[in-house]
């Protein structure tokens, strides 16, 4: 085995006790209050703008703090949760189908395969309608039926329809309600904005998290800047994989430097494939498109029944096809989760039944929809989506079949929290994709959004509060040695960077690394590939200090540093990634040891070993694990089964 | 593919720039306009020269932070972003010309890097509904007609990339200010600000250096979200609304 310690269980998640329903009630209750007068008086820090980031400057700026915001963007509408395609999730039972916040809670700890916390998962489910409402009154033109109430359609792992959404652009929406009501803040005076400005480290002052040292992007400028508390909105580190449906530079900077200053990192390994991406076109490509899971609801998915059939799909007549999910799994079909759906896909492919370029593909088939709703009915529905299909691969999907195959997208592991979202750094808060919280080992479809958004607008604010109410905040001098050490580490670090002056570009390490990332903990992970990718890292990591090359100075814009930075962060980062795969000896959902399968070939966990959260403690070269051991009062852990 | 690219090179706001020509090869027709500049920047820093700035991130069409001109159209010779066009719309050869966009309300910051921040004080002056958190009614207390809806959505699918601005001969940002305005004010939720933000918006908009509009038009065929003419008018209609009634 790698090397690593085991430390001390984490004793408690700061869960109330009690029956479930009553929990995020019981907590709001306790949760000390500050007095408006006095909230003004302190300052915290948000870094990052997206759906949680965005959300919590906006709410806290409302209650009265002074918010300090952070993006690496040129403006804060621009963060990836832009991105999203598909829709947001909630409890409102609007279609009369059976539909309850046990329903969605059930569903939740369900579809991440038994790997998230019941009280985590519950307080979002009942967190869910409030967010609808909240994000229709700041005018979110979500799809509505022609009597006016809004539309809902359905997404993988669930048998109703609770996905509210708004065309294919249901992420960028939610994003402009944020951003606007974060924009108000700004114009206020409420919340002091730096856009083009990058957190690289974060400062701790007597044990406690009380600032950051950012760089700006224009002028290369280093600066601390100092708080009461710091909430990290940073999102995911899937561009480790450098091929990914991530933004080009979303990274892992901020919660790695965290991470090294004393925060755990909890199930870094977890990492969710998306089953409908466009497949990639050859080695130039710099990112991965997504096509949202939402075309499931009228594509069906299926492979020519015969390996190697090369026949164009029109000339593939019905009984030579095989539509292998709805075989597979009848009552799911085409709308399994996305860990199920991602594994099939490979598992044709594998086996010879891939279709396009080098066999990496399967057809995601509108014919049937077409025929039976008319073209412009899929049109109103999807025509966003099926224009950016035609633009990157310049084949007409309302004629072929579109092309699909899994690609890295969302992660679930982060930074490790309490109930409360605050990270073992007292006065250090994570919030959406950049914590670990809410999606065990899988994240059911339209629920990132619901996450950030619970997070940011409901309940960041009340443990801001306690955690505020329940200290005394001594002032931090800009010239303290605490502050002024962080500052000259940043600096050298930057300065270390620049002094390299090698031969290799910085986006030939990223790629060489994302390849060993995809082909050792990609889609499936055994030990001995593992263990091989854990031998290579930290040489390709010594190579990178050694011959990277990045013109220019630092006292400018300059694209290839910031570049260079987050893939310094990225060659320690993927490590912990692989440790963490190689020690969770068992498969659940996003994370299959191929080790680990049933005869069928799903997924095995192992519950009596593994039914614990992985909170990795940095500790130099050999870190130590802490194991939160899961309950299962309410959902117990069965094999998932979606047949 | 082999492509000549003459580039606009701008050391900083201060620096008077011009343009340089670079010959690249080895491009392939489906890669996008930017992996081209990415192709081209990992040349140049091999050759230990200075790459191209440019913005960019989701690199799906969808941020709006990518935008150049290419051979004098805002994102190309295609109504879509930058990153979405595919150099499958070149041909082997050919010699294009990127330059950033052109505005006074967009300073260049570095080549291809314009400062874009004038449309986040735009909306910070009303491009809102003021809702603070946790005060909404029911999702389905306020019913709002499909059309609206549509129409709210239509406009609301701006991306904030500047094309419009960078597309038209005044530099005006008409198109994007109304198609905030033609959002928020067509639905319930946005009614009670409705004069107050549009009376804000267009000052803001003037005093932040773009032009006026004149009915060119370029905005529109320029836009890649498809955002319509009618907004303009709508924008004027609503302005005409709200200065009478103040």
């Amino acid at each position: 085995m790698h090397e690593y310690e085991l430390g001390e269980p984490i004793a408690d998640t700061k869960a109330p006790d009690g029956p479930i329903e009553r929990r995020w009630d019981e907590r709001k209750f306790t949760a000390k209050l500050v007095n408006p007068a006095n909230r003004r008086k302190h300052r915290v820090i948000v870094v990052g703008t997206g759906l949680a980031g965005g959300s919590a400057g906006a709410t806290l700026a409302e209650q009265g703090y002074h918010v300090i915001q952070f993006c690496f963007q040129d403006s804060p509408r621009r963060a990836h949760s832009v991105a999203a395609q598909g829709g947001i999730n909630a409890a409102k039972n609007y279609r009369n189908d059976g539909d309850s916040v046990y329903r969605l809670f059930y569903d939740t700890v369900k579809g991440g395969d038994f790997r998230s916390r019941e009280s985590n998962v519950y307080r979002l489910a009942q967190i869910s309608g409030q967010i609808i409402d909240q994000c229709v009154a700041q005018g979110v033109p979500f799809a509505r039926e022609y009597g006016g109430l809004l539309d809902t359609r359905s997404f993988g792992g669930v048998q109703v329809q609770r996905t509210f959404y708004a065309r294919g652009q249901t992420g960028q929406q939610l994003l402009l309600g944020a951003y606007q009501a974060l924009s108000r803040q700004i114009d206020a005076g409420n919340v002091e904005l730096h856009a083009r400005t990058e957190m690289l480290d974060l400062i701790v002052v007597d044990g406690k998290a009380r600032g950051i040292v950012a760089r700006d992007l224009i002028t290369g400028e280093v600066t601390s800047h100092l708080a009461d508390a710091v909430v990290l909105a940073t999102g995911g580190y899937g561009n480790v994989f450098y091929l990914s449906t991530n933004a080009k530079g979303s990274n892992a900077t901020a919660i790695w430097r965290a991470h090294k200053r004393g925060a755990y990192l909890a199930n870094p390994c977890f990492t969710q494939i998306h089953p409908t991406c466009i497949p990639r076109s050859g080695e130039h490509q710099s990112k991965l498109t997504l096509m949202s899971e939402s075309l499931r609801n009228d594509g069906r998915i299926w492979v020519p029944q015969r390996a190697g059939d090369d026949r164009p799909p029109d000339r593939i007549p019905e009984s030579e096809r095989d539509y292998y999910l709805e075989r597979l799994y009848p009552s799911f079909g085409n709308l399994v989760p996305r860990d199920i759906a991602s594994r099939a896909a490979k598992n044709m492919c594998d086996a010879g039944f891939g279709v396009g370029p080098g066999g990496l593909g399967v057809y995601l088939d509108f014919a049937d929809a077409i025929a039976r709703l008319g073209r412009p009915a899929i049109e109103a529905k999807y025509g966003n989506l099926f224009d950016m299909y035609e633009r990157i691969t310049a084949e007409n999907p309302y004629e072929v079949p579109m092309r699909i195959y899994p690609a890295i997208h969302y992660t679930m592991g982060g930074l490790w929290v309490d109930y409360d979202l605050q990270t073992t750094i007292p006065g250090l808060f994570a919030v959406g994709e950049a914590n670990f919280s809410d999606h065990g080992a899988n994240r059911l479809g339209a629920s990132a959004l619901m996450q950030g958004l619970a997070d940011g607008y409901f309940v960041l604010p009340p443990a801001i509060n306690d955690y505020l109410a329940g200290g005394s905040f001594e002032t931090v001098a800009p010239d303290d040695p605490a502050v002024s050490e962080v500052e000259s580490e940043v600096r050298s670090r930057v300065e270390r960077l620049l002094a390299v002056r090698g031969d290799r570009t910085v986006d030939s390490f990223h790629r060489e690394l994302g390849m060993l990332m995809w082909d050792h903990c990609g889609m499936a992970r055994n030990e001995t590939g593992l263990r091989k990718a854990l031998e290579r890292l930290p040489a390709l990591r010594e190579e990178f200090w050694r011959r990277v090359r990045i013109p220019g100075t630092g006292a400018e814009l300059n694209q290839e540093l910031e570049k260079a930075g987050r893939v310094a962060d990225f060659l320690e980062f993927g490590e912990l990634m692989l440790l963490d795969a190689l020690v969770r000896e068992e498969s659940c959902g996003g994370h299959f040891r191929e080790e680990h399968q049933t005869p069928d070939g799903e997924a095995q966990r192992d519950d009596e070993r593994f039914s614990y959260v992985a909170a990795w403690q940095y500790h130099g070269e050999k870190p130590v694990l802490h194991k939160e051991f899961l309950e299962f009062d309410y959902v117990h852990p069965t094999q998932r089964s979606y047949t | 593919m082999k492509l000549t690219v003459r580039i606009w090179r701008q050391s900083g706001p201060a620096d008077q720039g011009g343009m340089v020509t670079y010959p690249v090869d080895g491009i392939s027709p489906d890669m996008s306009f930017l992996e081209m500049l990415d192709v081209l920047n990992e040349e140049l820093v091999e050759r230990g020269e200075q790459p191209v700035a440019f913005d960019h991130d989701c690199r799906e069409g969808i941020c709006g932070s990518c935008g150049v001109v290419i051979n004098g159209e805002a994102h190309g010779p295609e109504r879509t972003t930058t990153c979405q066009l595919h150099m499958r719309s070149f041909r082997d050869g050919d010699v294009i010309d990127v330059e950033p966009w052109r505005a006074k309300g967009f300073p260049v910051v570095k080549d291809l890097v314009v400062d874009r921040s004038a449309f986040d004080r735009i909306i910070g002056s009303g491009g809102y509904v003021t809702a603070p958190t946790g005060a909404a009614p029911e999702a389905h207390a306020t019913p709002v007609p499909k059309p609206d809806a549509d129409l709210a959505f239509d406009n609301a699918t701006c991306i904030g990339c500047g094309a419009c601005v960078a597309a038209c001969p005044n530099g005006s940002a008409m198109l994007f200010t109304a198609a905030k305005v033609a959002h928020l004010n067509v639905l319930p939720q946005g009614a009670p600000e409705r004069e107050q933000r549009v009376l804000d918006m267009v000052e803001t908009m003037d005093a932040e250096d773009f032009g006026g509009c004149t009915n060119v038009g370029e905005c529109v065929a320029a836009c890649p979200k498809g955002i319509p003419f009618t907004s303009i008018a709508n924008l004027n209609r609503e302005f005409l609304r709200a200065s009478r009634r103040r």
